[in-house]
């Protein structure tokens, strides 16, 4: 026995060892990396047919619509956080920042949940994970995350966002023809995944063992002080459409108070990160792997 | 020749021979796909296998890949238990002959044809041989429900101390119904994959939990997967239950709890189309009677080896510790019963624990995340069937001595330790949070790659060794083969 007693203390000593991983990131060991994206930049997606989900249906949207080329930045949430707080949209409620949403019709399926108006986490205060400060009267991102993408922030939060710039989060449908273009491609840039592509679970980005996600628009074909990526834009110059944070839709589907997410995350292995991979949460989860981006009319 | 002719005949007509080629078969698979994700993916293999193999992984037929896998897998480990049963449970010869010759055909033409049609291309002449391979073996089990009839006078009980009713032996009535209810399952799974493959979209049942409205196809695959496994899991306890020569009063509990258990659960399953809501309150009743068949089943082969093993050492008195040391000396027998327990702590409880809070927590959390305990959940109750097949298989090759104390440890722990490594993991939100989590995921991860590496290490042992043996004149497969001219019982 004394072989199986050695082979399980190893396994416990490299159980201890591997549990002495760094659990919170530090700050200033993330990398300050300005991919040179505008995070202000829209595309514009035309009207017309594309190849919808994995057995690629076909599909059409009727009208010329844009959509953000990033996610929204943590520095563009927290000037949204700053400005809608001085206008009294928000308020601060506990460790929460609170918001307005005008509720969703209820069914009373199976497994639904009511939604009912009123006021909404939109994201936390004071949250470990949270990427944003408050002291009070003002909301300052952590040194290093300004261009990351905004995470934990519930799909209220998201929405409130999008209504504040006369915008709204993009429907499934518009999101994916915006990731796909018109033909069946199951990533936004074509086939293949690799890890230059795009951030997912063990892509050995110089991100992976602090902040986790890159900073928008991160996958453009730039080489950042000898790691290569590949351009990984979409047919319509769309970054980050697969990986680094799933994106919140718009659409309210009948028989569920769950919202879409899609593009897969840093957390997520590849084949997550198709075009067609779904994931859904209720409209108050918040996840430090979860973001957005808006779309608007043309 | 005849040496070859030798070896084919004992590797395709004694039952250990069959078993053996058939575990070999499921090993081989799965260190070949063992290359196509984990820790392989992220070391290279997977491109260098892709390459030089010519395999054809399109994105967009992963869902449809992955359904072909777990049938080739799943129809082979169908064929063992097939065999282990013809082998042991009373029937004609030439049923016996009939029925594994139709299951081995079966097996091999699914296994085959289903892995090369899901991953080197897609020629229909693949498929088509595919489908052959599952109808032999839905036809192979037709033969073995006729084989089982308990009514049969030849196969009327004999012994007082087994479960009976008239002189029908009920252990015979648990294989017979577990047998039918398995039949209907598979056609439930049939017409499904009927409609589902021809033309249709596939889809994996966790992707689609959550969609409000299901289709009554989709509800009849979710139905279909989990009641396949758990009658491959009732079939597996009832041949432990004749490996350990299960007897006595708790015997005559323990059959006729597997006899309504399995009926119900079956019934509850098919149920689901219908009636869902109804289903699962009808497959909580079933599952928790075939439970405590099981339990009774664990209790007495606990008790069985204490005394058998303390009678052994002519103990009549014994002490605690003495108590335990005979039940922890057989790590094989010991093993299969354990593997049983632990069971209950990675899949049962938690499966109730969820079910219980599923509004309050699990739909709270993001699918992804609900996605990650269902798949863990029977994950690892197929493993826990896989470890309890080895350990059985184990002991049927003979293995033993130190030998046998060390295969059988070795599978114990690495297993229980990767499936306690991959519960936690699956289940992780209930203890950290997304932004806490990464010390327990490296953690689990590390030690489920550990205890499966051993496990599937072990298992390439264990199967080198029977290759090597099968190049020697009177090796271990010589005594096998000729045993089965015997007819002597495997188990």
């Amino acid at each position: 026995m004394r072989p199986l007693t050695l082979t399980l203390i190893l396994i416990l000593f490299l159980s201890v060892l591997t549990a002495c991983g760094t659990a919170t990131p530090d700050a200033a060991a993330i990398p300050l990396i300005d991919p040179g994206v505008d995070p202000a930049g829209w595309a514009v997606i035309p009207a017309g047919e594309y190849l919808e989900g994995q057995f690629d249906h076909e599909a059409q949207i009727a009208y010329d619509y844009e959509i953000m080329i990033t996610n929204v930045t943590n520095a563009q949430y927290a000037d949204f956080l700053n400005t809608a707080l001085a206008a009294g949209e928000i308020t601060i409620d506990g460790n929460a920042v609170t918001g307005f949403y005008p509720g969703d019709a209820f069914g009373g399926h199976r497994h639904e949940m009511e939604i009912a108006a009123g006021d909404w986490e939109l994201t936390p205060v004071a949250d470990a994970a949270s990427r944003l400060s408050f002291d009070g009267t003002t909301f300052t991102v952590l040194p290093g995350y300004g261009n990351h993408p905004m995470t934990m922030v519930s799909w209220f939060g998201a929405w409130g966002y999008c209504q504040a710039y006369d915008g709204r989060l993009p429907s499934d449908a518009e999101w994916e023809k915006a990731a796909r273009g018109s033909d069946g491609r199951p990533f936004p840039w074509g086939n293949e995944i690799e890890e230059a592509y795009a951030n997912f679970s063990n892509s050995h980005d110089p991100f992976e063992t602090t902040s986790k996600t890159t900073p928008v628009g991160f996958y453009n074909g730039t080489t950042y002080d000898g790691y290569a990526t590949i351009d990984a834009s979409s047919p319509y110059g769309v970054y980050d459409m697969a990986g680094n944070v799933w994106e919140w839709t718009g659409d309210v589907h009948e028989g569920t108070h769950n919202r879409s997410l899609r593009g897969g995350s840093h957390t997520n292995y590849a084949y997550d990160l198709r075009i067609w991979s779904h994931n859904n949460a209720g409209p108050e989860h918040i996840s430090p792997s979860v973001g957005f981006r808006c779309a608007r009319d043309s | 020749m005849q040496f070859l002719t030798k070896r084919l005949t004992y590797l395709f007509t004694a039952t250990k021979g069959l078993v053996l080629v058939a575990i070999a078969l499921i090993a081989l698979t799965t260190a070949f796909m063992g290359t196509l994700s984990g820790p392989m993916h992220e070391w290279g293999v997977t491109s260098f296998v892709v390459q030089n193999f010519g395999l054809r992984l399109v994105e967009a037929e992963r869902e449809g890949r992955i359904v072909l896998l777990y049938h080739t897998i799943a129809i082979a480990v169908v064929a063992i238990e097939t065999y282990l049963i013809t082998g042991t449970v009373s029937m004609k010869t030439e049923e016996q002959t009939r029925i594994n010759g139709t299951i081995t055909v079966g097996y091999l033409l699914t296994l085959i044809f289903g892995l090369m049609f899901g991953y080197f291309g897609h020629s229909w002449i693949a498929h088509g041989l595919f489908i052959v391979g599952l109808t032999l073996t839905f036809f192979a089990g037709t033969q073995l429900a006729i084989a089982l009839w308990p009514w049969s006078k030849s196969y009327a009980v004999k012994s007082p101390e087994r479960a009976h009713w008239g002189k029908v032996d009920l252990e015979r009535a648990a294989f017979f119904v577990m047998a039918v209810a398995t039949l209907g399952s598979a056609l439930f799974g049939g017409v499904t994959g009927s409609f589902y493959g021809n033309g249709q979209e596939t889809f994996l049942a966790e992707n689609v939990v959550r969609e409000p409205f299901k289709a009554p196809l989709q509800l009849a695959i979710i139905g279909h997967l989990h009641i396949m496994l758990t009658l491959i899991g009732v079939a597996l306890t009832l041949l432990v239950g004749r490996w350990l020569d299960f007897k006595g009063a708790l015997h005559k509990w323990s059959m006729p709890l597997f006899i309504v258990g399995t009926a119900v659960t079956s019934l509850g399953a098919w149920s689901v189309v219908p009636i869902e809501p109804q289903a699962h309150t009808i497959i909580y009743v079933g599952s928790t009677i075939v439970l405590v068949g099981a339990l009774l089943l664990v209790i007495a082969g606990f008790d069985n080896l204490i005394r058998s093993n303390l009678a052994a050492q002519g103990i009549r008195k014994a002490t605690v510790a003495q108590k335990v040391r005979a039940l922890l000396r057989d790590p094989l027998k010991f093993g299969a019963l354990w593997q049983m327990v632990f069971m209950n702590f990675v899949v049962s409880f938690p499966g109730l624990f969820m079910a219980a809070k599923l509004e309050d927590i699990f739909r709270v959390w993001s699918l992804r995340q609900e996605r990650s305990i269902l798949t863990g959940h029977w994950h690892v109750l197929s493993g826990i069937i896989a470890t309890i097949i080895l350990l059985l298989y184990a002991d049927m090759a003979g293995l033993r001595g130190r030998v046998r104390q060390i295969f059988g440890w070795v599978i114990i722990v690495a297993s229980d330790l990767a499936f306690a490594a991959a519960s936690a993991y699956s289940s992780r939100r209930l203890f950290v949070t997304e932004y806490t989590e990464t010390s327990l995921v490296n953690t689990a991860t590390l030690l489920l790659d550990i205890g499966l590496g051993t496990i599937l290490t072990t298992l390439g042992i264990l199967m080198g060794w029977r290759l090597f043996d099968l190049f020697k004149n009177k090796g271990r497969w010589q005594e096998e083969a000729n045993a089965a001219q015997t007819q002597e019982d495997i188990l």
